[in-house]
């Protein structure tokens, strides 16, 4: 198990996002304060509409909040331009989408190594890590299949994979049971604890499934754009 | 890059349509530049065979060779310009062949020349009258070397003694023999328009290249304003029909290429909606909207090289199966490659119309829909 880093994955200040919707204001984050320590896992639990995704989305630097300050990983990327975005996206989060989203036309292996062909890094090392993370995913004799071939949880696992190839500070989770029967979505959320808690990286899982919040570290409840404790 | 590669190795289907409809474009490009290439080359072969510096026409002709009488003393002036390095005499007279074992109405159209100055494209011409090189497409109709062609309704006898290429005139087969031929049938045939000894239609000048520059004037004045001066370029474009010809195929390539635009826009358009959501994956994953349009790009370029290739290989193919002169058509390297680079710019220019759309996709469609 790696040791936790002493730098919190996540630090939200007075995050506020506003959307103008025909000629109207649409507060989708108010005033949204949160911290996440190095190696948390937090479930995030509302209906829809409540500004989960939105809070996802600005901590993983996909939306920029209207006002405030993020901090993920010890970077302030509060003003970071779409550029910077897109790099820190790269570099520093990993995600799991709820339709898992992998790439039909590669095999499990490539679509690890998407991320790599993005950024053009070290071919080999992101090679090695490939293979090591789809052997601890137990996926190593799944690694030259389609996702056409392979099953719903182990499409979920390739996805927990990619999320991890770059080594991220956070990974953020949307969904991922929603398309799983109770008991895959068991082992899945099992899987994404020993997976984040094994490499000290910490994670926000998006859920309105109850089964998660006895696997996190911590439960937040927000409703309309606002957090509870 | 690599995915837009991995995405065409592994799913070809997907550009098969798309593929299909280039390729059909291209020999259609390759096909009309071709048609172009032969019929311009079956107007003006004798006029390139001259490799002239200058062609020198009677100022009164309109540069039309019928039209053109040169006298011996417009030659003499002009051969003492200052720059002139060599002159020959050229005249042409057009009129229906009869070639042995066919009926009587059954004419050959030529146009008989009479020259003086060899060249690379034509041998020094025969010296005994009434002999004549032929060009090849005569073959086509079934002469061959030693053959009689009895020429206009005098039926003046040239014997062909040989064979040259690419030397047609007006789309028009050509015999090349001596200027006493070419008087003698000339004054048996078109007894209304008769030449003297020492006359002849046009005079080819062969100038150094270091004395070319203001050449066509210094002539022109040379002879009191009784010539007029032409580049090869500027004599092919004077012929009858040749620049009208030219301007209609090349819009009709225009229009073609055009299409293609088109082709390449709407199927990359449509390419490029069905990965939004791919596309938004991507760059939540932190690929920026250059890399996806690159790939995009790379994609329709190598359809359009794959497209391109079987149009030129159409082309080829058809070229060497034709018999001789039966078609006018010509598949060149520089056709080919010009039909090729048009091709690609088609499809960098059709690609443009998707990058505004790759560029709005928005990474938060990734996640739930993006609020």
């Amino acid at each position: 198990m790696s040791e936790p880093s002493s730098t919190p994955a996540l630090e939200m200040e007075a995050v506020r996002k506003v959307y103008e919707v025909a000629d109207e204001e649409v507060v989708a984050l108010d005033h949204a304060d949160l911290s996440l320590g190095s190696d948390e896992i937090l479930a995030l639990v509302g209906p829809s509409g409540s500004g989960k995704t939105t809070l996802c989305s600005i901590a993983g630097g996909i939306l920029s909040p209207t006002e405030g300050k993020v901090v993920v990983g010890g970077k302030d990327i509060s003003g970071y331009s779409s550029k910077q975005l897109t790099e820190f996206r790269r570099d520093s989060v990993g995600f799991v989408f709820q339709t898992v989203n992998l790439i039909p036309f590669l095999t499990a292996r490539e679509n690890l190594l998407i991320v790599d062909e993005i950024s053009s890094r070290d071919r080999k090392r992101a090679s090695r890590r490939a293979d090591q993370l789809l052997e601890e995913l137990g996926l190593t004799d799944r690694a030259d299949n389609l996702p056409s071939q392979l099953s719903g949880g182990q499409k979920q696992r390739v996805a927990i994979g990619r999320s991890l190839m770059n080594e991220p500070a956070l990974v953020l989770f949307d969904e991922p049971t929603s398309a799983l029967d109770t008991k895959l979505g068991d082992q899945m959320v099992k899987l994404i604890r020993e997976e984040m808690k094994s490499r000290g990286t910490a994670a926000i899982i998006v859920t309105h499934d109850d089964r998660i919040t006895s696997y996190a570290d911590r439960t937040v409840h927000i409703t309309d754009g606002r957090l509870e404790a | 890059m690599r995915l837009a590669l991995k995405e065409l190795r592994r799913r070809p289907g997907r550009f098969g349509v798309a593929t299909v409809i280039l390729t059909l474009i291209a020999i259609l490009l390759m096909f009309l530049g071709g048609l172009l290439d032969g019929l311009t080359a079956g107007n003006t072969g004798a006029i390139r065979a001259q490799q002239a510096d200058l062609i020198v026409f009677s100022a009164t002709s309109q540069d039309s060779l019928v039209r053109s009488r040169i006298d011996p003393e417009q030659r003499r002036k002009v051969e003492q310009v200052d720059g002139v390095k060599t002159v020959g005499e050229i005249g042409s007279v057009q009129l229906g062949g009869r070639i042995e074992g066919r009926g009587l109405r059954d004419l050959v159209p030529v146009v008989l020349f009479g020259y003086q100055a060899a060249s690379k494209g034509l041998p020094a011409p025969p010296t005994s009258l009434g002999e004549a090189w032929a060009d090849d497409s005569l073959e086509a109709e079934g002469i061959e070397q030693g053959d009689m062609i009895l020429v206009g309704p005098a039926r003046s006898p040239v014997k062909v003694t040989g064979f040259v290429s690419d030397t047609r005139y007006a789309g028009q087969s050509t015999l090349w023999a001596s200027l006493e031929t070419w008087r003698k049938v000339q004054n048996e045939n078109r007894p209304d328009a008769r030449v003297a000894p020492g006359v002849s239609q046009a005079l080819v000048v062969q100038a150094p290249a270091a004395n070319q520059a203001g050449l066509a004037t210094r002539i022109d004045e040379a002879t009191g304003g009784n010539t007029s001066s032409l580049t090869e370029d500027e004599a092919i474009n004077a012929l009858p029909g040749v620049s009208s010809q030219q301007s209609v195929f090349n819009q009709i390539i225009g229009l073609t290429v055009l299409i293609a635009i088109i082709v390449v826009a709407l199927f990359f358009a449509l390419i490029t909606v069905e990965r939004i959501g791919l596309y938004g994956v991507l760059k939540a994953l932190g690929a920026g909207s250059g890399t996806l349009f690159a790939g995009v790009l790379l994609q329709a370029v190598i359809v359009t090289l794959i497209a391109s290739v079987i149009g030129a290989l159409a082309a080829l193919a058809f070229a060497a199966a034709i018999p001789a002169g039966s078609i006018p058509f010509i598949a060149t390297g520089p056709r080919i490659a010009g039909s090729t680079f048009f091709l690609l710019l088609a499809a960098v220019i059709g690609c443009a119309f998707s990058l505004r759309r790759v560029l709005k996709v928005d990474p938060a469609t990734a996640i739930g829909g993006g609020q």
